[in-house]
């Protein structure tokens, strides 16, 4: 018990508890949209190119979630834009667009050096040095995009099944994409700062892929995504009090040992019922004999059929 | 406005600079069952997708259930069926979330579908032959199976104009007829129906209407009068023939083209047995 009660009794880490379980749900709900999207990199991406926003926020002088907001959106509006055109797919686009943003802001950094300190939270994410600014943020985003999810749950699937498609039976992709595009970019803001640009990527695909493993319901992936998001973000806090390691580092890591269990066990699973749908069909079938000679059986096993498409 | 169910004038179609289809111009009455035929990269399934406005760079007018049909904005009204070819198979959703996508997409509504949005998805299960595989993932499903799952998206809400792209490829022959006598039982009631194949013998030879299309439209009309060898050769760049089965009387399209004949290796078969 003392592994629980005892960190609690700090005000930071209660603070610090509260904004990661919050960014552990916004980031499992966003990625599943991300994950089936094959975008799993945007966060990655998308988080080193706010970082560039971040330094010229901070250059101008303007407030940080507006300046790094809006150069993510812009960025995660480029890399949908982008990524539609045939010739350039989704990862060459995120490639391109956020090194390029992240080059800019390292670029200022080297002949700013005054401030390089100041976006070490933005690197490696200070979990524990959240304000309630930052608090109220997180809280405002995760709301935004649970509504936004909740209204338009029926469009976001099928944009994110197939785009085309999806505007042929009368969904504004357009507008979806400009809605998602924002959301991503609000996630990465709030987040970054929580688990750094480094790690967000982790944060984004580990729940829904964990998810993904146990379900094959689009409903289900995202509840689970996002209580799996929340329930790491929650219990990676006091493994990183515990063990004391940066608490970033012990939610991904955390993260990943829960995907990686669940791996093994969901794969010896398959591998289980594949054996005995082996076994069901084992049956004896005739061999193909020329005219004039009888047939004859034998015991031969039958290959399983595979799933198809798996 | 337009009297015809689809109307295209003159129309340039082209995704880059190149233009895949070039003057075309074709009208489909209303209640018409039309097959687009042609060899592989004749812009079969460009013409299809201009019609729903698809297409990035379109020249001329295209007109569908008379309106204009513009680029990013698909007429209402139709109903779509693509290659399955290009499905996500690992995509999380059942049969029923697939069926789902044809109605109610427009509006912002609750996630759940309503009473009577499940009755239309689970009538159009029925009658497609699916019912009981509303929560079965898409690709625990048969190839014909996953087919007529897509057809029931395009027809849960009840369009006019039906267009498919090669919605017999890949299917048994048993799920080619099923799908054919649905499309015709369909068109009997008054929808338009578009659709392209490959299949001339089994398919395009048993539809009233048949486009043949190789970077424009070659010919049209009933297949008794554009399968002959002229208009076949024309449209699949080879020689072609036409022979009229002496029992059924039907048209039959084959290649007259002198090929070296194809022949495993006595040995290597031996080797194997």
């Amino acid at each position: 018990m003392h592994v629980i009660t005892d960190p609690l009794q700090y005000e930071f880490f209660r603070n610090g508890l509260m904004v990661a379980t919050l960014v552990g749900a916004l980031c499992g709900l966003m990625g599943v949209y991300i994950v089936l999207r094959r975008m799993s990199y945007i966060g990655h991406g998308l988080s080193h190119s706010v970082f560039g926003g971040a330094v010229v926020a901070y250059l101008m002088q303007w407030n940080f979630y507006i300046g790094a907001g809006l150069w993510g959106f812009l960025s995660a509006l480029i890399i949908n834009f982008a990524s539609r055109r045939r010739n350039v797919g989704a990862d060459a686009a995120i490639g391109i667009v956020t090194t390029a943003s992240f080059a800019l802001g390292v670029a200022l950094i080297s002949r700013q050096r005054q401030f390089t300190r100041n976006l070490d939270a933005a690197l490696f994410g200070n979990i524990l040095g959240v304000t309630r600014q930052d608090m109220l943020m997180i809280a405002a985003v995760l709301c935004v995009v649970v509504g936004g999810v909740f209204l338009a749950y029926r469009q976001l699937l099928f944009t994110t099944f197939d785009p085309e498609i999806a505007r042929v039976y009368g969904v504004r992709t357009n507008w979806v994409d400009a809605g998602f595009a924002l959301a991503l970019a609000a996630t990465v803001v709030v987040s970054m700062n929580i688990v750094g640009v480094t790690l967000i990527a982790a944060a984004i695909v580990v729940p829904p892929s964990t998810a993904r493993l146990v379900t094959n319901s689009f409903g289900q992936m995202l509840i689970i995504s996002t209580l799996l998001g929340a329930f790491i973000g929650c219990a990676g806090m006091f493994v990183s009090f515990e063990l004391d390691i940066a608490s970033g580092a012990a939610i991904v890591l955390l993260g990943t040992a829960i995907f990686t269990a669940v791996y093994v066990v969901t794969g010896a699973k398959n591998w289980w019922g594949h054996r005995r749908q082996i076994a069901i069909q084992t049956r004896p079938a005739i061999e193909f004999q020329p005219a004039g000679s009888a047939a004859r059986t034998h015991g031969q096993t039958i290959a399983a059929t595979e799933e198809h498409g798996a | 406005m337009s009297s015809h169910a689809i109307e295209l004038q003159r129309i340039t179609a082209a995704y880059d600079r190149t233009p895949v289809l070039r003057d075309v111009t074709l009208y489909v009455p209303p209640g018409q069952f039309t097959g687009l035929i042609g060899p592989s990269g004749a812009g079969k399934t460009t013409l299809l997708r201009a019609m729903l406005g698809l297409v990035p760079r379109v020249e001329g007018d295209v007109f569908v259930g008379g309106r204009r049909v513009i680029a990013d904005r698909s007429p209402a009204g139709v109903g779509y069926v693509p290659q399955v070819g290009g499905i996500d198979w690992s995509f999380p959703v059942t049969v029923e979330n697939v069926v789902m996508m044809g109605i109610s997409s427009q509006r912002l509504v609750l996630p759940w579908p309503s009473r009577q949005e499940r009755r239309q998805v689970y009538d159009v299960l029925e009658r497609l032959g699916l019912n009981g595989f509303e929560s079965r993932h898409i690709r625990d499903l048969s190839g014909g199976q996953q087919q007529r799952a897509f057809l029931a998206r395009a027809l849960v809400a009840d369009p006019d104009i039906l267009i498919l792209d090669e919605p017999t490829a890949s299917v048994d022959i048993k799920t080619r007829d099923d799908i054919l006598h649905l499309l015709s039982e369909l068109n009997r009631d008054g929808t338009t129906v578009v659709m392209t194949t490959h299949e001339l013998n089994s398919v395009a030879a048993h539809l009233p209407w048949v486009v043949c299309v190789n970077g424009g439209i070659m010919a049209q009309g009933p297949p008794e009068a554009v399968f002959n060898a002229e208009i076949m050769s024309k449209t699949f760049n080879a020689e072609m023939r036409v022979i009229q089965d002496d029992e059924t009387g039907a048209l039959l399209v084959a290649e007259a083209g002198v090929h070296r004949p194809f022949s495993l290796d006595p040995d290597h078969v031996a080797s194997v047995a």
